[in-house]
């Protein structure tokens, strides 16, 4: 080791100058993030679900009218936001403006629809159930901390990721960001929805009323 | 700069119709869902089919939406199984430990 490796002998794809996994680094950022995220949401969701099965008496409050069909509605709007953000990415990898611009305004409407359907729903439970994070009119205590934490921080997400999308759609119109910017904005909201895949049948459809 | 930009491969993944296929069937599984919440099945065997219901339309997404299925292996392997793992991890004790007061009869 006392002599120093001749330069151009050993290439290595982590020396620099290249891009191991053949995209860009802030590509990867976004990607090492989603895979922090994701824990984070399987924790609480894991949690969640111990506490759910340790619990033979837990509430089961929702019914078809509104709960199920809202949640249901906003299952299909997040769905269809992930379409249209796939088909931005798209059209900014071909280097349409104008299209880009269109899905991504269409994506944010449907994220901004999905937080203020979601906004009524905690409405409904906080004033006309009286549900909080520590108590609730139907038992379990833990019903009230569990929801509101799950779906409170996944709310957060899609309120950031609305955000997130209107400046890299701003960017993109001036320029200033590039196709792999509103790709990497993709990345972020598809994990959105992809935690809501989770969240929509384990918190709403394993407490289904079935009396009603 | 340069040469790290043309060591990124762009791509076309999917098409629009692939997309839309995608997105019909992520709103099937989730029609079947809603349906199986209806029927009258013990918490864990919901909890069970649910989940993998869950675990197929996160493939989807993951896959076709997140375009990892035409990314190169190596970025598959860097993130999904240290993923996995930790998950798996954190479900080690999860069953037994869970139903413990349900087995127990308390209730």
């Amino acid at each position: 080791m006392s002599q120093a490796e001749p330069e151009g002998i050993i290439e290595s794809s982590w020396s620099g100058g290249r891009a191991p996994f053949a995209i860009s680094s802030n590509k990867l950022g976004m990607w090492l993030f989603i895979i922090s995220d994701s824990l984070t949401f399987s924790a609480l969701l894991v949690a969640y679900a111990y506490v759910r099965l340790a619990n033979p008496d837990w509430p089961r409050p929702f019914e078809i009218w509104p709960a199920i069909a809202k949640s249901t509605l906003m299952t299909l709007i997040l769905l269809s936001s992930s379409l249209t953000m796939v088909l931005g990415v798209a059209s900014a990898h071909r280097g349409d403006r104008a299209k880009t611009i269109k899905y991504l305004i269409w994506t944010m409407i449907f994220g901004a629809a999905f937080v203020v359907i979601h906004a009524t729903e905690w409405y409904t439970l906080i004033v006309t159930e009286h549900v909080t994070p520590w108590s609730n009119p139907w038992g379990v205590p833990l019903f009230g901390g569990t929801f509101f934490g799950l779906t409170g921080l996944h709310m957060l997400h899609v309120t950031i990721g609305v955000v997130y999308l209107a400046i890299v759609a701003a960017g993109f119109k001036n320029d200033k960001y590039d196709a792999t910017d509103v790709e990497v904005s993709g990345l972020y909201w598809h994990f959105v929805d992809l935690v809501w895949m989770f969240i929509f049948p384990l918190l709403y459809l394993m407490s289904v009323n079935l009396k009603g | 700069m340069s040469a790290h930009n043309a060591a990124i491969e762009t791509h076309e993944a999917g098409s629009t119709k692939l997309f839309a296929i995608v997105w019909f069937w992520l709103l099937a599984f989730t029609g079947i869902e809603v349906f199986l919440a209806y029927l009258r099945l013990a918490p864990v065997l919901m909890l069970t089919i649910l989940i993998g219901l869950s675990l197929v339309k996160a493939a989807l997404i993951i896959s076709y939406f997140m375009h990892l299925r035409f990314e190169r292996l190596g970025l598959f392997l860097l993130l999904i199984p240290a993923m996995v793992f930790c998950i798996c991890m954190m479900l080690i004790m999860f069953f037994p430990d869970s139903l413990r007061v349900v087995d127990l009869g308390v209730h």
